[in-house]
């Protein structure tokens, strides 16, 4: 087993991780906590919509539960793939100069920041499924199951793309601190665009086709909307086929800017603070 | 010199040294009027995206729950220009031991932590709150007299006390758990939900909480209410202006607690 040593170090820092991001854990509760209140009020919005229309009526093609259930879907992706710390902690890192270290000791700092992301993940699932759990629960003549085993499989491979191109996408945002002051006003630039194109607010399909078909394009709705239509079963066939292709590509082109911006910032870097 | 006057020169000082401080970093301080712009305009994408497929929500046209959008807006900047900041810095303050330094200063230490800094920037996202209130009156061809002007300034006093009043009692937090910096940011989804027409709840656990213990549900409906008559007793403008008292006594209740119990983090 050669590749042992090399990876023994980083699943060390998984549980470094762990252990670091449990102090959050109270914090942790209350984001989860807080996140379902806007949510339940978009609920109530969309249910008074849907009682203000026949019984029965279709927006775009959902139903009200068909409704219900992107949303409980948006909110179970979040968990497990949404970026909390990570970007500031890594600005942070640049801007003290704490990075130096990872040039000069054998560990490759994007995989680092990586296997802390996958920890983050992993505690905050654990805090925060209590609150989704009781969430789902009282939500749950809408909730779905996967219709088959296969779905249930392509669902997981979708979400653990869009965890991918979340963190590449995160992390390249975050390394604008070695060209910026405050990188803050990007990060929420960019996230105000992710937040509305990537399908956490209303299921892109609702959007006039051309607007949707234009997003598609973009790497947002791989980050949201492609898993949750995935496990709802709204895409079939050779859509899925191609939405996969294209999310595997975004995945690929997210790792490539990363390391291509990570390349152009160590060149500027000037090690403040030593 | 009386206490007021002495508390108004010393804010004009600490507005003073924000605004010096804002200068400094121009293109920051432009970008984050961008950032908070974009926000809102995306709230107010999201109404129309939302308006794409119905003609009203429980019964409020389109161009009033955009006047609604304004006028949350148009609160909650009011909140980011003169307590959001300094409330999230908080705990901080605490974790750090800087506390310890204001508590000594012969101010009242409250004011001082809820005001030190003034966000000077997002007066012009204020302003855009209030213009895209303009917009909507204007599209519902709705003219309020000088007197509903005066009510609407009057309940947006008493829906940003209690903003600043629930903000503070979750800063507050941070008293009694060290790490607590992302609490003061979950404020952001109460925002939220001061945004959406009151009658888009139905009555139940939900809407009770959100009137009587939170009453995010109050805060902005009742100004815009007032401007579009579609207050019919003054019940609910009573209501508001109690909940209002109600937070600041709770929360000024807690910070004395707190502070009693508060030993430095530091020596």
């Amino acid at each position: 087993m050669i590749a042992r040593p090399g990876m023994s170090k980083y699943l060390h820092v998984f549980a470094i991780g762990i252990q670091n991001t449990l102090v959050y854990r109270v914090n942790f509760l209350f984001r989860a906590m807080f996140g379902l209140v806007p949510l339940m009020g978009t609920l109530y919005v969309w249910r008074t919509i849907y009682a203000g229309k026949a019984p029965g009526s279709l927006i775009g093609d959902y139903t009200l539960q068909g409704m219900i259930s992107y949303y409980l879907l948006v909110t179970i992706v979040d968990a497990l793939t949404a970026v909390a710390e990570d970007d500031w902690q890594i600005a942070a890192d640049i801007k003290e100069g704490a990075i130096s270290q990872f040039l000069l000791k054998p560990m490759d700092y994007l995989t680092y920041r990586l296997c802390l992301y996958f920890s983050g993940r992993t505690v905050y699932t654990a805090v925060a499924i209590l609150p989704v759990a009781l969430f789902t629960l009282y939500l749950r003549d809408s909730f779905v199951s996967p219709s088959s085993v296969g779905t249930a499989m392509l669902f997981t491979a979708s979400v653990v793309q869009a965890a991918l191109l979340q963190f590449f996408l995160a992390y390249t945002m975050a390394l604008l601190a070695f060209w910026v002051l405050d990188v803050s006003t990007f990060i929420f630039i960019q996230f105000a665009f992710e937040y509305i194109c990537s399908g956490h607010l209303f299921p892109l399909d609702i959007l006039p086709p051309a607007v949707a078909r234009a997003l598609q394009l973009t790497p947002y709705p791989y980050l949201c909307y492609f898993p949750a239509a995935v496990y709802l079963g709204r895409i079939q066939g050779g859509e899925l086929m191609l939405g996969f292709a294209i999310q595997s590509a975004w995945v690929v082109a997210g790792y490539g800017l990363a390391r291509w911006v990570w390349a152009r910032g160590i060149r500027r870097y000037s090690a403040a603070g030593g | 010199m009386t206490p007021l006057r002495r508390y108004l020169s010393l804010y004009g000082a600490l507005c003073r040294i924000s605004i010096i401080q804002e200068m400094m970093f121009k293109v920051n301080f432009l970008l984050w009027i961008v950032v908070e712009g974009l926000w809102f305009a995306l709230q107010l994408a999201f109404m129309g995206v939302l308006y794409e497929h119905t003609d009203s929500i429980g019964g409020w046209t389109k161009w009033e729950v955009i006047l609604l959008s304004g006028a949350s807006q148009f609160l909650m900047q009011l909140v980011s220009i003169t307590f959001m900041s300094n409330l999230t810095n908080l705990s901080e303050m605490i974790r750090t031991g800087k506390l310890d330094f204001f508590l000594l200063l012969p101010v009242n230490a409250r004011f001082l932590i809820s005001t030190r800094k003034f966000e000077v920037g997002n007066v012009v996202n204020a302003l855009m709150g209030l213009m895209v209130m303009g917009y909507a009156l204007h599209r519902l061809r709705i003219e309020p007299s000088l007197l509903q002007w005066v009510g609407f300034m009057i309940l947006c006093g008493a829906g940003f006390v209690v903003h600043y009043s629930m903000m503070f009692l979750l800063a507050s937090i941070a008293f009694w758990t060290v790490r607590a910096q992302g609490i003061v940011w979950s404020y952001y989804n109460l925002f939220n939900i001061a945004r959406l027409p009151d009658a888009a709840f139905p009555r139940g656990a939900f809407r009770a909480v959100f009137t009587f213990v939170v009453p995010m549900l109050l805060v902005s409906n009742v100004p815009v209410k007032l401007l579009t008559d579609r207050l019919g007793s003054p019940r609910e403008m009573i209501l508001l202006a109690s909940m209002a008292l109600g937070c600041f006594l709770v929360s000024e209740w807690i910070w004395r607690r707190a502070i009693r119990q508060y030993t430095s983090a530091s020596s």
